[in-house]
C-alpha cells in the first residue's frame, strides 16, 4: 500500500503577522516556518505507524511551494517517509494547490492520501477534500482515529457534538487531527537518513487560479480590558447584558 | 437566476447556523437581483422546509431522500448540481463547519468554482467579488477575490444576527439520480454527546485551564455554565490530563469557536489557546495573575482566585435571570 502525506509550511503558531506593501502581502522576514503541526503530528506520523505495523509499504510526502520550503520537506523526511517530491510553484489558491496534488497523485497512484484538518496559514481546511474531488475519490475529514485493514479504512471523525465512525474501501483521501497519532520528535538516524532520501522536484501542471487574496487586514487593537473587581460581578453579569448585550 | 445554499438540519429540525446561511444567500440575492433557493435533503416535514421563507428563500428545493440523511459529501454535492442546473445558478453558498468543508470542495471542484472558506461579510462587488476571511488563526484577515464565473462561499456560522421577517417559501421535490458509488462511505457507528449543548454552535461559552487545579473544581464551571446556558470548553492541557472529554479543547490543535461570549477562567492565554477564541464577540477573562496575557486580548477581567469567583458570579447570573 503506497500512502501520500500533503505537506505545508506554515508560519510557527506564535508569529506575529507583520504586513508589507501596501498590505498585499505577510511580510516573511524573521518568520520561522514548520510543517503544518496537523500534517506533521497526525497524517505523518500516522502514516508511519502504518508503514511499522506492516500495512503500508511506502510513504510518499508531497508539498506545493517554492525552494524555500525545502528544509520543512527535510524535517519531514527526518521523522520518516521514503521520498518527497516538491512541486515547484507558489499557491495559496486552494483549488490550484488541489489541482497540482492532485495531478500528481494521479501519475503515481495512492491508495491513501492523507492530510491535515487544516492550514493554520490560511485556515481553509479544504484542500483534502479538493483533491479527493479531482481524483473522483472519497474524502473523510476531520479523522480523529484511522485504522485500515484490506484494503478498507475504518475511520472515527468529529461530527456535530460528537463523533461517528467510518468505513470506507481504498482509495481515499483523510483530513486528519487530533487523535490520529501521537507527535514524534525526528531523531539523529532520521535526520541523516533523510539527507539520503530523494527529494524531488517537479514542475506544475499548467491550470489558472480562480481566487485571488487582494490584501490583508490587522484586526483592529481591542479597546483594553475593563477590570470588575471580584466582590461586583453583579455589574458584570449587568454590563455583560447593557453594554456587550450577551446575555 | 437564483443563489443556492445547503441547508442542513438535524434529524428534522433546522438550526440557527443553517438559517443564517440562508439569510446570507438572500442577503446576497438582495444585491445582485435574484432570488435565494434553499437546498434541503433527507427526511423533514414540510413546514420547517417552508419557514426558510422567515430568512429570505423564495423557494425550496427538496430532495427527498432517507439515504441523505447521514452525510454523504458526493451525493450532497450531484443534489446540488442538480440543483445549479436548475436554477441556472452561479452562487453557492454552504456554511464553513464540518459537513460544509466536505462538500462545498467537491461542488467547487465540479462546477470550476472558486471558493472562500469562512466568509465574514456580505462579497463586496465594486470591486470584483471580494469576501474578507480569517487567516493566521485569527491573526489576520484577508480580502479574497473569486476569479471564477461560478463561486462557492462557505459562510463563518455566528457571524450575522437572525433577522426574521414574514414569508413562506415555495416547497418542490426535486428528483436526483445517484449512483451507487456516492454513498461508499458508510456509517458504522454514531455516538452523539447528549443534553450538553454543542460547543461549535454555543452561543455563550464557559471554559476552564490549568487554574481550575483539578477535575474535582469543575463543579463551579459547570454551574455557571448551566446558569447561563453555555456550553463548556477547556484549554489543551487540562484535555491532555483527562481532566475534561478531549472535544472541549479548544485552540490551536483544538476546536475553533466564535461564541458571542467566552468566558475563560484560570487559562492564561496562549497564543495557541487564543487562535482558537479570538473570535468571540466578548471576551471575560478571571485569573489570579494581572500579567496573564489573556487580558491581554479581553473585554473584561476579573483579577482573583477562580474558586472564590465563580461562585459568586454564578449567583450574580442567577439573580439577574430572576430579575430580567
Ligand atoms: C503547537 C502548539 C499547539 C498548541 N495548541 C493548543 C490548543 O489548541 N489549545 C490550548 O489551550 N493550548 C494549546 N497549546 C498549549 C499552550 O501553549 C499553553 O501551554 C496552554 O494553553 C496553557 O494552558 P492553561 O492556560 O490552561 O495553563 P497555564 O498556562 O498553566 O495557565 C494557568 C493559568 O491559570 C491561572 N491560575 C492559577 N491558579 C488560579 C486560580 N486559583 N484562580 C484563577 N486563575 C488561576 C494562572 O495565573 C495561569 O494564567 C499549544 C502549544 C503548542 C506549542
Ligand atoms: N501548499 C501545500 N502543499 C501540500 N499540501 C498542502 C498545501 N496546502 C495545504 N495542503 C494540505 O491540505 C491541508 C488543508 O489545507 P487548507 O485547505 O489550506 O487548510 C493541509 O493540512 C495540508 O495537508
Amino acid at each position: 500500500m503506497k500512502i501520500l502525506i500533503c505537506i505545508s509550511q506554515v508560519p510557527d503558531t506564535s508569529t506575529k503577522i507583520v504586513l508589507k506593501d501596501n498590505n498585499t502581502l505577510v511580510n516573511s522576514q524573521g518568520v520561522t516556518f514548520v510543517i503544518n503541526p496537523y500534517d506533521e503530528w497526525y497524517a505523518l506520523v500516522r502514516a508511519l505507524e502504518l508503514k511499522e505495523s506492516g500495512i503500508a509499504n511506502e510513504i510518499h510526502l508531497v508539498t506545493v511551494g517554492k525552494a524555500d520550503t525545502e528544509p520543512i520537506i527535510r524535517k519531514a523526511l527526518a521523522l520518516g517517509g521514503d521520498q518527497a517530491v516538491r512541486i515547484d510553484a507558489d499557491s495559496n489558491d486552494p483549488y490550484l494547490t488541489a489541482f497540482y496534488i492532485a495531478e500528481y497523485a494521479k501519475s503515481i497512484g495512492y491508495d491513501l492520501i492523507l492530510c491535515g484538518k487544516e492550514s493554520i496559514d490560511y485556515n481553509n481546511g479544504i484542500v483534502g477534500a479538493m483533491v479527493a474531488a479531482l481524483l473522483d475519490i472519497d474524502y473523510i475529514g476531520f479523522a480523529a482515529g484511522i485504522q485500515i485493514e484490506n484494503n478498507v479504512a475504518v475511520v472515527k471523525r468529529e461530527i456535530e457534538g460528537g463523533e461517528e465512525t467510518d468505513i470506507c474501501n481504498l482509495p481515499l483521501v483523510i483530513s486528519c487531527q487530533k487523535g490520529v497519532a501521537e507527535a514524534r520528535i525526528p531523531n539523529m538516524r532520521g535526520i541523516m537518513a533523510a539527507r539520503t532520501r530523494p527529494l524531488n522536484v517537479i514542475a506544475p501542471s499548467v491550470q489558472s487560479p480562480v481566487t485571488a487574496i487582494l490584501s490583508y487586514e490587522l484586526p483592529p487593537a481591542k479597546a483594553g480590558v475593563k477590570i470588575i473587581k471580584p466582590e461586583n460581578m453583579d455589574e458584570l453579569v449587568n454590563l455583560l447584558h447593557t453594554e456587550a448585550k450577551v446575555i | 437566476m437564483s443563489v443556492i445554499v445547503l441547508v442542513e438540519h438535524d434529524g428534522g429540525v433546522i438550526k440557527k447556523k443553517n438559517l443564517e446561511a440562508v439569510q446570507y444567500a438572500a442577503g446576497i440575492a438582495q444585491k445582485t437581483g435574484e432570488t435565494a433557493t434553499a437546498v434541503v435533503l433527507g427526511t423533514i416535514g414540510a413546514a420547517e422546509m417552508e419557514n426558510l421563507g422567515q430568512y429570505g428563500a423564495q423557494k425550496v428545493l427538496h430532495v427527498d431522500d432517507a439515504r441523505l440523511n447521514d452525510l454523504h459529501a458526493p451525493a450532497y454535492a450531484r443534489a446540488l448540481l442538480a440543483a445549479v442546473q436548475k436554477e441556472g445558478s452561479k452562487l453557492i453558498v454552504t456554511l464553513n463547519d464540518i459537513n460544509g468543508r466536505a462538500v462545498a470542495p467537491r461542488v467547487a471542484v465540479q462546477l470550476n468554482a472558486g471558493v472562500v472558506a469562512g466568509a465574514l461579510i456580505y462579497p463586496d462587488l465594486e470591486n470584483g467579488f471580494v469576501i474578507k476571511k480569517s487567516v493566521f488563526s485569527g491573526k489576520a484577515f484577508a480580502n479574497v477575490n473569486i476569479t471564477s464565473d461560478v463561486k462557492v462561499i462557505m459562510l463563518m456560522p455566528n457571524t450575522f444576527p437572525l433577522n426574521k421577517v414574514d414569508g413562506k417559501a415555495v416547497v418542490e421535490k426535486l428528483a436526483v439520480n445517484f449512483e451507487e458509488k456516492v454513498f461508499n462511505v458508510k456509517v458504522k457507528e454514531v455516538n452523539k454527546v447528549t443534553g450538553e449543548i454543542a460547543l461549535a454552535d454555543a452561543g455563550l461559552v464557559v471554559s476552564g485551564g490549568r487554574g481550575m487545579k483539578g477535575p474535582e473544581n469543575w463543579g463551579l464551571i459547570e454551574d455557571l455554565a448551566k446558569e447561563l446556558g453555555a456550553a463548556t470548553a477547556c484549554s489543551r492541557p487540562v484535555a491532555d490530563a483527562h481532566w475534561r472529554p478531549h472535544h472541549e479543547h479548544v485552540g490551536q490543535t483544538g476546536g475553533a469557536i466564535r461564541p458571542d461570549l467566552y468566558i475563560a477562567i484560570g487559562i492564561s492565554g496562549a497564543i495557541q489557546h487564543l487562535a482558537g477564541v479570538n473570535g468571540s464577540k466578548t471576551i471575560v477573562v478571571i485569573n489570579n495573575d494581572p500579567e496573564a496575557p489573556f487580558f491581554k486580548a479581553a473585554n473584561y477581567g476579573v483579577v482573583g482566585n477562580a474558586m472564590d469567583i465563580l461562585p459568586s458570579l454564578t449567583a450574580a447570573v442567577k439573580k439577574f435571570h430572576q430579575h430580567k
